[in-house]
This record gives C-alpha cells, sequence and structure tokens, in this order.
C-alpha cells in the first residue's frame, strides 16, 4: 500500500466514527451595503494605514498623474505591458519623455538580472479593490506578469473606484472566483514589509518599498 | 556571536525555563513584543463581530475535517487537472525524502525558502544539507535565526527573541554587514543579499496557509513578499502542507483570512495574499514550471481517530494562544524544546514526539484559559492540555504515543491509599485524629512546593469535629 492509500485508509477508519459538519453562517463576512463613496473612504483608509499612497484622479488626467508621479520619484525605467488599456494609454504619453520604457511582454529568463536590477518602477492594471481592508486584486496576465507588481521598488497601480467591493468575500462570489481561478491570484495591500527586527515596521524588505494607487474616479 | 548556538529539547524544559527566567533580556524582549501584540489583537478585531467570525471560523475548520478524506481526495484531483503534482508523505523523513528527490532530479544545489513550519516539523534543512543541496531560508526573521545557527522561537515571529543590537551582531559576524541600529539599513541589506539568491535559487520551498480542495489553490499569507519570490522565480516550486490545512471551498478562505491576521499580528490584512492554481502555463512569461504539493501526515491522522483530540487539527497556525499565554511569555520560545511552542506546541507536540518526550509541556500551564479564549477557531486548548496530563499519567485512552510515561507506582499508590481513606468514614475520622495529634511532626520542606511557600500544617482538629461541636452547642 502507498503512503496515500494508507493516510486515506486511517482517515476513512476513524475510531471514533463519521464526524457531522456544522453549518457556516457567513452573514458575518458580506452584507456591509456601503454606498460608493464609502467604499472609496474605507479604501482609502486602510490602504494608507499600512503606507500605501493613494492619488485620486479621473480616467480622462491619469496619465499625467502618472507622469508626475514618475517625475517626483525619479524614475527613469518603467516596466509595463503592452496590450492593456492601461499600458496602451500610458505608452502615448510617456513614449515622447523621459523615461525609459521597459517591455515586460517576454520570458523572464532572458532578462531577470535587469528586471531584478535596473527597473525603478513598474506599472500594472488592477482588477477590483476590497473596502474593508484596502486591498487590490491583480490575476497577472501574460501581457502584466507576475514578477511585474513584485520586483521593481515602486509598484504603480491604477484603481477604478468603480471596481471597488466591500468585502473579499463580496468580491470572490461576485466576480465567480471559484470557477475561473488563474494561475495566481494576488491580494496586495501596501507595500512590502517586516516587523521581525524588534518590532520595527521597515519597508520594501523583498518587494516594493512604495506602493501608489492612481484611483480613478 | 550573540547567543551561544544551543539544541533545546522538551525533555529539558524546566532547565531551559529557569535559564530563560535568569535571562533578564529574554524575558525583556518577549514581554515587550507579547504585550504589543495583546493590545494589536484587542483593537483588530475592535469594529468585529468577534464572536460570529470566530464561531463561523470554527465550523470551516470542523466541517473540513468531517470531510477530510473526501477534501484531500478532491484537493488533490483539482491540482493534478491544473498541473499541479501531488505527493503524500506518512511522516517527516518520507516528506523530507521526496523534496529531496525532486531538488535531485533536477539537479539543484541550492534552495530558497518560504516561511514554512511544517519544513521546520520535518527538518528539511539539515535534511537537504546531507544530500549537498544548500537551503536559505528568506523571511527576514527566519533569515535572521538561520544565520544564528537558531530555531525560531515563535511560530509567526521566528526571531522576536532578539532585540537590534544582537541582530546586528549577527548580521555583522555572517554577512560582514556593518553595524547599525537603523533598522531600515539592516533590512535593506538583508534584502540585496537575498535577491541574489533569489536569483540562483534551483528551488523555492514555501507552506501553504490554506489548500482550497475546490479549486485546487494553494494560500499564502505574508507581508514580506518572500513567499511570492521564493513561489515565482525558481524554476521549481514545492510546497509542504500538514493533510490539516484543507478547507472544503474557497468562499471558505476569507473569514480564515481575516482571523488569521488580526490573531496573529493585529493586522486587517498582510500585504500579500498569494493564491497559487498552477504551474506556468503556455505561453505566460514567468512562473515556477513545476508545481508540487507535498502533504504531510507525521501524526495527525492519529490525532484525528479521537473525537476530543480533534479539535487541535483545527489550527490555523495564527500564534495568539502563545502571544496571550503568561508562561511563554515569561519563558519564551525556546524553552519548550519544540518546534511549535506554547499553548498550541503543548498540544500538538505530544503527537508528534510522543509524551514521553514532552510530559512536561501539557504541565506548563497555569490553566488560566486565555489561550482558549483568543483561540479565533475556537480549540479548547486548556482541555486538551488536561486530557494530555491524563494521558501522560495513564489516565486517559492511551491512544496517544507515549501516554502513561509519567505514571509512578508511587503517586498510584498514594492517590488510591487518599481514596480508600476518603470513602471509609471511620478510618479517616481515626486517621485524621492521629494526623491532628502529630502535627509537630509535619515536614518544613515539601519538594518544590515549598520553594515560594511555606508547608502546609494539619488542623489541630479536623472541620468535621468542629462542625460536629457547633451542631452540638446549637450555633448551626
Amino acid at each position: 500500500m502507498s503512503a496515500r492509500e494508507r493516510i486515506l485508509q486511517r482517515l476513512c477508519e476513524r475510531a471514533d466514527g463519521a464526524l457531522q459538519a456544522p453549518v457556516s453562517d457567513f452573514s458575518v463576512v458580506t452584507g456591509r451595503n456601503w454606498t460608493r463613496q464609502e467604499r472609496v473612504e474605507h479604501f482609502e483608509r486602510w490602504i494608507s494605514s499600512v503606507h500605501g499612497e493613494v492619488i485620486h484622479c479621473s480616467s480622462t488626467n491619469w496619465t499625467g498623474v502618472l507622469a508626475t508621479v514618475l517625475r517626483d520619484k525619479r524614475v527613469e525605467r518603467l516596466a509595463l505591458g503592452r496590450e492593456h488599456a492601461i499600458a496602451r494609454e500610458a505608452r502615448e504619453v510617456l513614449d515622447a519623455g523621459d523615461v525609459e520604457l521597459v517591455d515586460v511582454d517576454r520570458d523572464v529568463d532572458g532578462w531577470r538580472r535587469e528586471l531584478f536590477e535596473q527597473v525603478d518602477a513598474g506599472l500594472t492594471s488592477t482588477l477590483g479593490g476590497i473596502a474593508e481592508t484596502g486591498s487590490l486584486w491583480l490575476w497577472p496576465t501574460v501581457d502584466e506578469p507576475r514578477l511585474l507588481s513584485l520586483v521593481p521598488p515602486i509598484h504603480i497601480a491604477v484603481l477604478d473606484a468603480d471596481c471597488i467591493d466591500d468585502t473579499l468575500f463580496d468580491v470572490m462570489r461576485r466576480h465567480g472566483w471559484a470557477d475561473r481561478m488563474p494561475t495566481n491570484a494576488l491580494l496586495i495591500s501596501g507595500p512590502s514589509k517586516t516587523a521581525d527586527i524588534e518590532q520595527t515596521l521597515a519597508y520594501g524588505v523583498h518587494g516594493p518599498r512604495e506602493l501608489v494607487v492612481l484611483l480613478r474616479q | 556571536m550573540s547567543q551561544p548556538v544551543e539544541t533545546f529539547t522538551p525533555q529539558q524544559f524546566h532547565r531551559q525555563s529557569r535559564e530563560a527566567l535568569a535571562n533578564p533580556q529574554i524575558r525583556a524582549n518577549f514581554r515587550k513584543a507579547m504585550d504589543g501584540l495583546m493590545d494589536k489583537r484587542r483593537d483588530a478585531f475592535a469594529e468585529w463581530q468577534l464572536e460570529e467570525l470566530r464561531q463561523l471560523g470554527a465550523n470551516i475548520r470542523l466541517r473540513a475535517l468531517a470531510h477530510l478524506p473526501d477534501l484531500l481526495e478532491q484537493l488533490e484531483a483539482r491540482c493534478e487537472a491544473n498541473g499541479i503534482r501531488v505527493h503524500w508523505a506518512e511522516d517527516g523523513e518520507q516528506a523530507c525524502r521526496i523534496v529531496t528527490d525532486i531538488c535531485q532530479r533536477h539537479g539543484a544545489r541550492s534552495v530558497i525558502k518560504g516561511k514554512s513550519m511544517v519544513s521546520e516539523e520535518m527538518h528539511l534543512n539539515a535534511h537537504l544539507e546531507k544530500a549537498g543541496i544548500e537551503a536559505l531560508e528568506s523571511d527576514l526573521g527566519e533569515y535572521l535565526v538561520q544565520l544564528n545557527e537558531q530555531t525560531p522561537s515563535h511560530i509567526i515571529m521566528p526571531a522576536i527573541h532578539l532585540n537590534t543590537d544582537e541582530i546586528s551582531d549577527i548580521m555583522h559576524d555572517n554577512t560582514g554587514t556593518e553595524r547599525t541600529r537603523d533598522v531600515d539599513a539592516m533590512t535593506a541589506a538583508a534584502r540585496a543579499q537575498l535577491r541574489e539568491r533569489f536569483m540562483a535559487a534551483d528551488v523555492g520551498v514555501s507552506g501553504v496557509n490554506f489548500a482550497v480542495a475546490e479549486t485546487g489553490t494553494l494560500c499564502l499569507v505574508e507581508n514580506e513578499g518572500n513567499g511570492r519570490m521564493t513561489t515565482t522565480v525558481p524554476p521549481v516550486h514545492i510546497a509542504v502542507t500538514g493533510i490539516e490545512k484543507v478547507v472544503e471551498h474557497l468562499a471558505d478562505v476569507p473569514p480564515l483570512y481575516a482571523l488569521l491576521t488580526r490573531s496573529a499580528t493585529g493586522q486587517h490584512v498582510t500585504t500579500y495574499f498569494n493564491m497559487i492554481s498552477s504551474p506556468r502555463r503556455e505561453g505566460e512569461h514567468d512562473g515556477p514550471r513545476e508545481v508540487h504539493l507535498v502533504l504531510v501526515d507525521n501524526g495527525r491522522s492519529n490525532i484525528y481517530q479521537d473525537d476530543e483530540l480533534l479539535d487541535t487539527l483545527r489550527c490555523i497556525r495564527c500564534g495568539a494562544c502563545m502571544n496571550h499565554c503568561p508562561v511563554y511569555t515569561r519563558v519564551g520560545g525556546h524553552s519548550y524544546g519544540t518546534t511549535y511552542p506554547g499553548p498550541i506546541g503543548s498540544i500538538l507536540m505530544p503527537h508528534l514526539m510522543g509524551l514521553d518526550a514532552t510530559r512536561d509541556l501539557p504541565t506548563a500551564s497555569s490553566l488560566c484559559g486565555a489561550c482558549g479564549e483568543v483561540c479565533p477557531v475556537k480549540i479548547p486548548i486548556p482541555d486538551l492540555l488536561v486530557r494530555l496530563r491524563r494521558e501522560a499519567v495513564g489516565e486517559g485512552r492511551g491512544n496517544v504515543p507515549g501516554a502513561g510515561s509519567k505514571r509512578t507506582s508511587k503517586e498510584v499508590a498514594a492517590w488510591k491509599s487518599w481514596q480508600w481513606l476518603a470513602t471509609h468514614p471511620s478510618a479517616w475520622r481515626g486517621a485524621t485524629g492521629i494526623i491532628g495529634k502529630l502535627r509537630g511532626l509535619a515536614p518544613a520542606h515539601i519538594g518544590p512546593w515549598t520553594e515560594y511557600r511555606t508547608a502546609p500544617k494539619p488542623a489541630a482538629v479536623p472541620l468535621h469535629r468542629l462542625i460536629k461541636q457547633y451542631r452540638k452547642e446549637g450555633r448551626s
């Protein structure tokens, strides 16, 4: 018998007999019924509390705001996708500027060291936000791979205020996650941090030191 | 080095506790940390219907355990369908062999690790090292503890026993980092050191916080990003987890995640919640090309047999029980000499190592009840401690390894005599009468009891006789 069969047999032939499963009442993690304005406020309050920087903008002026952010933070090389509307619009504005644009739609094996050492910031879209915890949710794609939101020291994420849901439970249910989980689904709430040295908070331990959310109203 | 390299064992719990209690540095470090964590947890739940949420957490875990064999098979089927290879290990040794074999098949020389208590439990690093494979911890706390050749002293905050100066020394002595008290500078140095290692690693090894049977998804909770690095950068990712970590539905995850982060560190959310459902798919540009899941039993299926002990398996490893334990706060994590310290360790480790080796752990509690009150999944830890005390002296069901190892004929005889005396009134009266007359001979020192207390002295006149006298005199 294999280890698998022996383990499963022990579990199936339980000495104290079969177990009854209690009913789960999920009402405590849903039903917030917040208004759009409340969702935005909750989101901003919580993500700011963990060092996330929220910049309000609109769907028409956001690229200008992005250019300002890049200038203020002295970003010289920005990694970004190509297909997503976010990347397309950003490229239109930035193509003529001083910031060098780095394509990420290529196998990381060919440019790992460059990604780790020579990119100042990564720009990504988001699929939505979570008001209760101040979280962004991202499903990395071929166009915006997993490391884009992790390796560069600054992560700039674009979020539409209309895409903020109340709770994680609501997001999973409303967007049917269980039927279509991607390779990697991510919640991101603030920049990378640690408190492992005597409980003193420090940012950017392995991932980005800064998270900037361009919140489009 | 700031602390001598030392091997802690549960057999030496008493000696290790005495030494920790005599070390003002360790006591100060833990006191400060635990006080802060208790406050943070309380604040984090301030806006919540905490009891409803804890009940939901407990019910979700109970449901997962009720269907455990089915859910493990479903998890396996879903993972395999997604391209994740699933392996089963009956004990730590088998699990280590599985991981080592995968590494060797890929000719791996270096492994980078995300935080995993199960890998600590199975002593994976030592096993890999024996096979000539270097295993490097990437969680900052784990990294520091590994540099100092120690083991974690807390399951969430592995380096909680070290203060800033000690860490500065450790980094200086082992990596040549300039001595500093600046936490940002130390963090930046570790970032630079570990980034090289992420790029060079052949295999990434991580733990799992929740494994979702419905979708075949591995969930990892973290703040640093080292977990995402470990599971994304190297070409192979191996996740190791205890078989009890499975949950039925994806919808079961949000309540458990809400409970976990708030109970552990008082955070309303962690920086990253990383959900992995497959290796790199055709056309994708990053992520490991192979993902393996190792399901480790290591004593868990034995715990599973017993209706009362089963509750041990509800645990989501938040560490709140140790943060709130007056014993843990004073003696620190290393005193226990086990992978999992504190109250959860005291109810889990006896099953993994046997009650003979861990006989002192179930008694390392004042039964104040704090651990049970804060447990996010309502594990009745004090009841389980009492049950294991009974098992240790052979008064339980005898289904825990090492049961009865603490039983002594002297103690059994003493209780038997007392029982006989207390159920035979005339003998009791005779005995208490004699004892009362001989009270001058009562010893002034009786073992550890009188280290901090005066010895009890039998009364000259027993209570029974006093009551009789009162009644006779009509004063009742």
